[in-house]
C-alpha cells in the first residue's frame, strides 16, 4: 500500500490540532524564539555596522596607503609622493569612488593660556568631502575652502580647552622634514562638533598646502585615504590597488588599521549563529517533549496502524511530517512577529540613555536595526534542520512498536 | 511525609522521559545562565578595577570645572597637604597628589606633543598599576630631570633609557617652561591610549618646572573596594567646607563612559536571558498543562470524594516546585562546577583578545564564581516555572465533577 503524500500531510495536520492547547503552547514557544532570533540579531547586525560605519568615517576610508614606515613611526619624515602614474590610474577607476591624499602629522597646538598635543589633517576640502571624512557639524565659522587655506578648524572641545574662539590666532608647531620643530600663527576660522567628544580633542584640520610649505614639502602627503562605499567588498579591489601602489608603500584594508574593528564584525557574525543555536537548543526539550507525548497517547493507534500494514517508513515520515508542520508554523509566526517589531524600528531606536558607554564602543545615541535577509534564512535553517533531528527520536521510537504489545495497551 | 507531598512526587514521575526532559530543559538553562553571569559579572568587575587602577582611582579632589577643561590655571593649592588631610580623613586608604600640564616633547630625532603627570614617586604605586608595569629601566627616584614614558610614546620619540627629552611648554603663569629630562623606564600597559601618552616626572620638579608653586591638579584616592566610595565622598566633605572653589568627584564622574557601557551591556543580556528563561516556562506550561488535562478524570472523581478545587491547585502547585526545584538543584550543580572549572581554567574565545582590551582587561577572563552568579539566573528560572504553573491550576477551579469523571 502507497499512501500519497497529501493523505499523510492531511494526518499529520489533524494529529497536530487534536490537542490544540499543547500545540498552541508549542507554537507560541517556536515563535518567540524565532522572534528573539531575528530581533537580537537584527540589532546586533545594526550596532556592529554603525560601529564599523562611524569607525571608517573616522578612520577614515577603507583602505589607506602610507610610506612603509609610517605606522611604526608616524613622523612627516616618512611621507610619499602625491599618486601618480598606475597608482593614480587605479585610485580613479571602479569600484573606488573616492580618494584624499592628506597630511597626517602630530602637532601642539598653544593658545596665550593652553597647549595641547594633536594630531593635524591636512586636507583639500574638496577630496574630504568626497570621502565623507569632515566633521559632520560646523557649529561657528566656515569649513576650510581649499588646500591652501590658512586657517584652522578645531573641535569645540579643544577649543574650550585651549581657552582660544572663533577669529583668535594660536601657534600650530610640527616637526619639519629636517627635525627641526616649525611654527606658524594661524587662525581660528571655524569650530565643529563630532560624533565623539575624544575626536574633537584629537584632530584639527588645516589646509594641506599650507601645511606643506610649513613643513618644508613640495608636494608630498604622508596617507591617502580610499573609498569604494561597501566596506565588506574591500577584497575585491585591495589586491589591484597593492599592485599598483608599488613596495615603498603599504596598502592595508580596514581590518588590518582598526583591528578592533575587524575582530567586532567577526566576533558578531560568530555570535548570531551560536546565540540562533542556543535559543533552538533550549527550545528542543519542550518540541522533544510534546512529540513524545503526542506518540505516547497515540500507542494503540500507531500499533493498530501497524497491524493494519502501515510501514515503520510510513509512521515515521508522519510523526516527522507532524513536527515539520509545527515548526513551519512556529517559523511563519516567528518571522511575522520579528517583521512586525522590526519595521516600526526603522528610523532608529534612541539609546541616548547609555549615550557615554556606547562611545566606549564608537556608538552614537540611535540605534538601527538592520534585518538581513541572511539572519532570518539562518534562523529558519537552523529552525528547521536541528528541529527535524530532535524529532527524529520520538518518529524512530514511534516506528519501531511492536503492534501486539501497542494494541494491548490499557 | 505529608499526603500532598507524596502524592505529587509520585505524580511527577508517572511519566519520568516527560519529567526529566522539563528538567533537562531547565537545567540547561541553569547551566548556561550561570557560566554567562558569572562570566559577565566578572568582567564587570575587572573592567571597573582595571579602568578605575590604572590612572583615575575612585575618587579625586580637583578644582571645579579641570575634569572638562583641564587648563593649567584650574589648580589645587597646596596640593602635597591636602594629599596628607585626605589621607587621615579616610584611614588606611592609598592617597597620591598629582600635577598635570601639557607640553612638545622632542627627542633628538622626534617631537610629539604630550600631557606631562607630576606624581609622588613614594605614593603613585599606591593608587595606580602603571608604575608596576615597567618593561626597562626603573620607575621615578624623586630627583629632579627623571621621567618615565609610555612604550608608544618612547617608540614615536625613538628614545630608550638614558636618553634625554626636551619639554617645551607653558607654566601655571602664562610664562615660559622648558626643561630637559632624562628617560629611566618605560611603562607598557597594554592600553594603547596610555602608552601612546604616558609621560611621568616627581612633583616637586614639576612643580618647578610649570611654576605651579605649592600647586598641583588632583588628589587620587584609590580605596581598596568600590563600595566605600559613597562613604568616602561624605567622609571628604569638610575638606571643601572651606575652599568653595574644590570639588570631590567619583569614579562615576572620573569616567562617565564606564557605568553606561556596563548597564547598556546588562540591559542587552537581559533581554537575551530574558528570552531563554520565557522559553523555559513555556516548556513547564506544556508540561503541566498536559499533565492537568490528562487527570481531568482523576480530579472529577477526588472533587467528588470531596477534594476542595484548592487543595487540588496545591497540589499541582506542589509538583510544579518540586519540578523546579530538581531543575535549580540540578541546575546550580552542574553550573557551579562549570563555574568552579572556568574560574580554574579561563575562558577565552577568538576575537575576545582584541574586544577586551578596549575595555581595559586581560585575554583570558577568570570569572569568580560568587552567590550571586550562582543563584541570580537559576532563581528566576525557578520563579518563572512557578508562574507557569498558575493557568493549569487555575483550571482547576472550573472543573465539574460529574463532566469531568465522564471526560475520556
Amino acid at each position: 500500500m502507497h499512501w500519497p503524500l497529501m493523505s499523510l500531510l492531511t494526518l499529520a495536520w489533524r494529529n497536530l490540532w487534536r490537542n490544540y492547547r499543547r500545540t498552541l503552547i508549542m507554537l507560541l514557544a517556536i515563535a518567540l524564539g524565532v522572534w528573539a532570533m531575528i530581533v537580537m540579531s537584527a540589532l546586533m547586525r545594526g550596532m556592529t555596522d554603525q560601529m564599523v560605519r562611524n569607525g571608517l568615517a573616522t578612520l577614515p576610508g577603507e583602505a589607506q596607503i602610507h610610506h612603509r614606515d609610517f605606522r611604526l613611526d608616524p613622523s612627516v619624515v616618512n611621507h610619499m609622493p602625491m599618486p601618480a602614474g598606475n597608482l593614480l590610474a587605479q585610485l580613479n577607476s571602479a569600484p573606488i569612488t573616492a580618494w584624499a591624499a592628506r597630511l597626517r602629522v602630530p602637532a601642539v597646538l598653544a593658545s596665550e593660556y593652553a597647549s595641547r598635543g594633536v594630531t593635524v589633517l591636512g586636507i583639500d576640502p574638496a577630496q574630504e568631502a568626497a570621502l565623507g571624512s569632515l566633521p559632520e557639524t560646523l557649529l561657528e565659522g566656515r569649513m576650510l575652502g581649499s588646500p591652501d587655506d590658512r586657517g584652522i578648524l578645531l573641535g569645540a572641545s579643544l577649543a574650550r580647552r585651549l581657552d582660544t574662539g572663533l577669529g583668535k590666532r594660536i601657534v600650530l608647531m610640527s616637526q619639519d622634514t629636517e627635525n627641526n620643530v616649525a611654527d606658524r600663527g594661524v587662525r581660528v576660522v571655524g569650530i565643529y562638533q563630532a560624533r565623539l567628544q575624544g575626536d574633537e580633542e584629537r584632530f584639527a584640520y588645516v589646509g594641506r598646502g599650507a601645511l606643506q610649505e610649513l613643513l618644508g614639502l613640495e608636494q608630498e602627503v604622508t596617507e591617502i585615504a580610499v573609498s569604494a562605499a561597501d566596506y565588506r567588498a574591500v577584497d575585491a579591489w585591495l589586491p589591484a590597488l597593492r599592485a599598483s601602489a608599488g613596495p615603498g608603500l603599504e596598502v592595508l584594508g580596514w581590518t588590518e588599521l582598526h583591528t578592533f574593528l575587524g575582530t567586532m564584525l567577526a566576533v558578531q557574525e560568530g555570535f548570531v549563529l551560536v546565540f540562533m543555536v542556543v535559543v533552538f537548543l533550549v527550545l528542543s526539550f519542550g518540541l522533544i517533549n510534546t512529540l513524545v507525548m503526542a506518540v505516547f497517547e497515540r500507542t494503540r493507534e500507531l500499533g493498530l496502524m501497524q497491524a493494519l500494514g502501515m510501514r515503520p517508513a510510513l509512521i515515521l515520515s508522519q510523526v516527522l511530517l507532524e513536527s515539520l508542520l509545527l515548526l513551519a508554523l512556529g517559523l511563519l509566526a516567528g518571522n511575522g512577529l520579528a517583521l512586525a517589531t522590526l519595521l516600526p524600528l526603522r528610523d532608529g531606536v534612541d539609546i541616548s540613555a547609555v549615550a557615554e558607554g556606547m562611545e566606549m564602543m564608537e556608538m552614537s545615541a540611535t540605534l538601527y536595526p538592520l534585518l538581513a535577509g541572511r539572519d532570518m534564512l539562518l534562523s529558519t535553517a537552523v529552525v528547521l534542520i536541528l528541529g527535524l533531528l530532535a524529532s527524529l527520536l520520538p518518529a524512530w521510537r514511534a516506528s519501531r512498536l511492536d503492534p501486539v504489545r501497542a494494541l494491548a495497551r490499557h | 511525609m505529608n499526603i500532598t507531598w507524596r502524592l505529587a512526587w509520585r505524580n511527577l514521575w508517572r511519566h519520568r522521559r516527560r519529567t526529566w526532559l522539563t528538567v533537562g530543559a531547565m537545567v540547561f538553562c541553569n547551566t548556561l545562565l550561570i557560566f554567562l553571569i558569572s562570566v559577565q559579572l566578572g568582567s564587570y568587575q575587572m573592567m571597573i578595577d582595571n579602568s578605575l587602577g590604572a590612572f583615575s582611582g575612585h575618587l579625586q579632589l580637583q578644582h571645579r570645572g579641570f575634569d572638562e577643561d583641564q587648563r593649567i590655571r584650574q589648580s589645587v593649592p597646596a596640593v602635597s597637604e591636602r594629599a596628607l588631610q585626605v589621607e587621615a580623613l579616610l584611614a588606611g586608604e592609598a592617597v597620591a597628589a598629582r600635577g598635570i600640564a601639557y607640553a612638545l616633547a622632542s627627542s633628538e630625532e622626534r617631537s610629539f606633543g604630550i600631557q606631562v603627570t607630576g606624581v609622588q614617586p613614594a605614593r603613585e604605586p599606591g593608587v595606580s598599576t602603571l608604575p608596576g608595569l615597567l618593561r626597562e629601566g626603573r620607575y621615578l627616584s624623586g630627583a629632579d630631570g627623571e621621567i618615565v614614558v609610555g612604550a608608544l610614546l618612547a617608540r614615536n620619540l625613538r628614545v630608550g633609557p638614558g636618553d634625554e627629552i626636551t619639554m617645551l611648554g607653558s607654566g601655571r603663569d602664562g610664562s615660559f617652561a622648558a626643561a630637559i629630562a632624562t628617560v629611566v623606564g618605560i611603562i607598557e600597559s597594554g592600553i594603547p591610549e596610555l602608552d601612546r601618552a604616558l609621560a611621568q616626572v616627581s612633583l616637586p620638579w614639576f612643580q618647578t618646572v610649570f611654576n605651579m608653586g605649592d600647586h598641583g591638579h588632583s588628589v587620587v584616592v584609590r580605596l581598596r573596594n568600590l563600595d566605600r566610595v559613597p562613604a568616602a565622598v561624605v567622609a571628604l566633605q569638610p575638606l571643601l567646607a572651606g575652599a568653595p572653589e574644590l570639588v570631590v568627584l567619583d569614579w562615576d564622574q572620573l569616567q562617565p563612559g564606564l557605568r553606561q557601557a556596563i548597564r547598556s551591556d546588562m540591559a542587552s543580556a537581559w533581554v537575551m536571558y530574558g528570552v531563554l528563561i520565557l522559553l523555559v516556562a513555556f516548556s513547564v506550561l506544556n508540561t503541566q498543562l498536559m499533565s492537568v488535562l490528562e487527570r481531568t478524570r482523576e480530579f472529577g472523581v477526588m472533587l467528588a470524594l470531596g477534594v476542595s478545587p484548592g487543595r487540588l491547585a496545591r497540589l499541582v502547585g506542589l509538583e510544579t516546585a518540586l519540578l523546579a526545584a530538581l531543575g535549580l538543584a540540578l541546575g546550580v550543580a552542574a553550573g557551579g562546577l562549570l563555574g568552579l572549572y572556568l574560574q580554574q581554567a579561563g575562558f577565552t574565545f577568538p576575537g575576545m583578545e582584541e574586544m577586551n582590551a578596549r575595555f581595559n582587561l586581560p585575554e583570558r577572563i577568570y570569572p569568580p564564581v560568587t552567590l550571586a552568579s550562582l543563584l541570580w539566573g537559576p532563581l528566576t528560572v525557578f520563579l518563572g516555572a512557578l508562574l507557569a504553573a498558575v493557568y493549569p491550576a487555575l483550571r482547576l477551579f472550573g472543573l465539574q465533577p460529574v463532566s469531568a469523571m465522564r471526560a475520556s
